[in-house]
């Protein structure tokens, strides 16, 4: 039963990880529909700027994390203006080529600089910092992980319902065109969504770089994370949380009980399965399309 | 310009003598090549051209069917462990083994066209992506394929003629991609090739003129599978020896790339995007001896990066060239070719 309940904690904690990945691929997807494969690489430069200012600069931790989300959101905002916007006939595979080449520009110049060894940043919660409730071992970077990535999901949640600023990018994604002409910046909004959307990804990048740094990290949690927006419908904000922490428990409690070794693609597994059944995910609307 | 007048001329392979010569020509050439050039070209020629089978068969799928694969490396994989375990550990003959394994890779590919012809965009590119990593990390873990290990490939024989060198696999190799170029070719005429665009364009009204969906769509991944584990059977003779770890996520990507920067939906354009990008691949490996830019990489990297990360330029390079022919060239290479041949047609004027 311990064991159980154990598992179901860490896998509750990558599944934030999963979550705060999905969360800033939805995001996007919701504004431009760009599934955006240079989410993780955004999140891993960010880490690295980070530690740079820790370790170079000795910064205190609050500052460079302040510094780090503002790096992020400019970095997103910037490659929309400078890539995204140039591009000509935007289908989906171009997009999808689009984002995997600055997914690659970017995991060259990271890796150029700082070369492949692993490193860790140094933060104040450290990696094996924790505690026992009831014969559960609990990490505090896993409670802080969980809890931004709920912060992250009730904030946004409530900014696409109420804000007016989240009504403008609901309408720039159902209708660009009608949306500029009753007076909204589609472009600016386009930018908007990419800050806030690198901003969410690269907390979950801060969030692992603690335990593990290293310039393929994020791969896995972006792949995860777009795993679980894709299962939770590419728009849903609450859909591709759940589907992150479902991933996120069910790849934990499979490897603990069938087989460690096929962990990792459990979840790709699930997820063919769930579109199988449900082509646009769990909780996306149904909708026909036009010929 | 290049109008067709009948249907004689749509299908036709060479439109002039002209043309016949220039492919007489350069088939003569590809065959001399051997004999001229030192064994390190012959090897990059077999890199390029098991690349090229992988390319032409991607781009039936996802240029003329207008479908996504991030998922090839697994067809790939199949394909050459399948070619390898088949001649292993069952004793077939090279001439069963290989078309055997690229048929098991066909029928995966027919298994992934089931979803597929549910899904599309992101939800297509997750499914085959998963499909690609799952079928390394359970290659991996099977103790009959050598598992984390790898495998020993054995030497080709056919019949009394054993290939060991890579001069031998070059005619082998060199033969196969031609025909299989010609079959490409051919399809992409006949009715199936046009209910391939059909689909592309636009499936829905495809549909409603009678095209079978379920058999085309299919039908193009099992033969865009096909054709990697042709290749993927090919690379592991190439290669000598396997191992999991060489098919990965960045394989399929580089596929993908190959035929994007190539050109959608053009077979010239599959070959030249992946005669580039292999070539590319194989000079960045060992940047900094390329001359004056190699020594100006070095000392950039000693004084802003770090020298043992320098082979990583070659991700940058690839990704600039990525997102350069999307925004600037969506057709690709191909585009580049016919908007240079439209301008000297008409030169002075």
């Amino acid at each position: 039963m311990i064991d159980f309940i154990q598992m179901i904690v860490s896998g509750v904690a990558t599944g934030s990880t999963y979550a705060l990945m999905g969360l800033a691929m939805v995001i996007i997807y919701k504004t431009s529909e760009v599934p955006n494969f240079a989410q993780g690489e955004m999140a891993l430069v960010t880490s690295y700027f980070a530690m740079m200012l820790l370790t170079t600069m000795n910064m205190s931790v609050y500052l460079a994390f302040f510094l780090s989300f503002v790096f992020a959101a400019i970095l997103g905002a910037f490659l929309e203006f400078a890539v995204l916007r140039r591009a000509k006939e935007p289908n989906v595979l171009g997009m999808i080529v689009i984002t995997i080449g600055i997914e690659m520009i970017i995991l060259g110049f990271v890796s150029w600089k700082f070369g492949a060894e692993q490193k860790t940043m140094p933060f104040p919660i450290g990696p094996y910092d924790g505690f026992i409730i009831y014969d559960i071992y609990i990490s505090k970077l896993d409670v802080l992980t969980l809890v931004s990535a709920l912060f992250f999901m009730i904030v946004l949640f409530l900014f696409f319902k109420f804000s007016k600023l989240g009504l403008a990018m609901k309408a720039t994604q159902q209708n660009s065109v009608a949306a500029q002409i009753v007076g909204i910046r589609t472009n600016r909004i386009m930018m908007m969504t990419w800050g806030i959307s690198s901003l969410v990804g690269a907390t979950a990048g801060l969030l692992i770089s603690p335990t593990i740094m290293h310039p393929f990290m994020m791969w896995d949690p972006m792949l995860k994370g777009f795993a679980a927006a894709v299962m939770g419908g590419m728009t849903s904000l609450p859909g591709a949380v759940i589907a992150a922490y479902m991933l996120g428990i069910i790849e934990n409690l499979f490897g603990g009980y069938i087989s460690i070794e096929f962990k990792t693609v459990v979840a790709f597994v699930i997820i063919v399965l769930v579109l199988c059944i449900k082509p646009s995910g769990l909780f996306a609307r149904h909708y026909i399309k036009k010929v | 310009m290049d109008m067709k007048r009948d249907y004689f001329e749509d299908v036709q392979l060479f439109t002039s003598p002209v043309v016949v010569f220039w492919f007489a020509f350069l088939i003569g050439s590809l065959y001399l090549l051997p004999f001229f050039v030192s064994n390190y070209y012959i090897y990059v020629a077999n890199y390029i051209a098991i690349n090229i089978i992988v390319a032409t068969g991607l781009n039936l799928l996802v240029g003329y069917t207008g479908q996504i694969s991030l998922g090839h490396a697994g067809f790939f994989a199949i394909g050459a462990y399948g070619t390898t375990v088949l001649m292993v550990k069952a004793g077939l003959p090279f001439l069963l083994a290989l078309p055997g394994a690229a048929l098991i890779a066909a029928c995966f590919g027919f298994l992934l066209g089931l979803p597929a012809l549910r899904l599309e965009g992101p939800y297509l590119a997750i499914a085959t992506l998963g499909f690609g990593l799952t079928i390394t990390q359970v290659i991996g873990r099977i103790e009959l394929f050598g598992g984390r290990d790898g495998i020993h490939v054995p030497d080709i024989n056919i019949g009394s003629w054993i290939i060991d060198t890579d001069k031998e696999f070059y005619f082998l190799l060199i033969t196969l991609t031609i025909f299989l170029l010609w079959f490409m070719r051919n399809l992409i005429k006949t009715r199936m090739g046009r209910a391939f665009i059909a689909i592309r364009d636009a499936d829905i009204a495809a549909e409603t003129m009678g095209v079978n969906i379920v058999f085309y769509k299919t039908l193009a991944f099992a033969i865009s599978a096909f054709y990697a584990g042709i290749a993927g059977g090919m690379y592991a003779f190439v290669l000598k020896f396997i191992e999991p770890e060489i098919f990965t996520l960045l394989m399929s990507i580089l596929f993908l790339a190959m035929v994007v920067v190539g050109g959608l939906g053009s077979m010239m354009g599959s070959i030249a995007g992946a005669t580039l990008l292999c070539w590319l691949d194989l000079k960045l490996r060992n940047i900094l001896d390329i001359p004056y830019v190699g020594e100006w990489l070095k000392n950039l990297s000693e004084n802003w990066f770090s020298l043992t990360g320098v082979s990583n330029i070659q991700y940058i390079i690839f990704g600039s060239i990525m997102v350069g022919i999307m925004l600037f060239e969506p057709l690709g290479l191909y585009g580049i070719w016919i908007r240079t041949k439209k301008y000297w047609r008409t030169w002075p004027f």
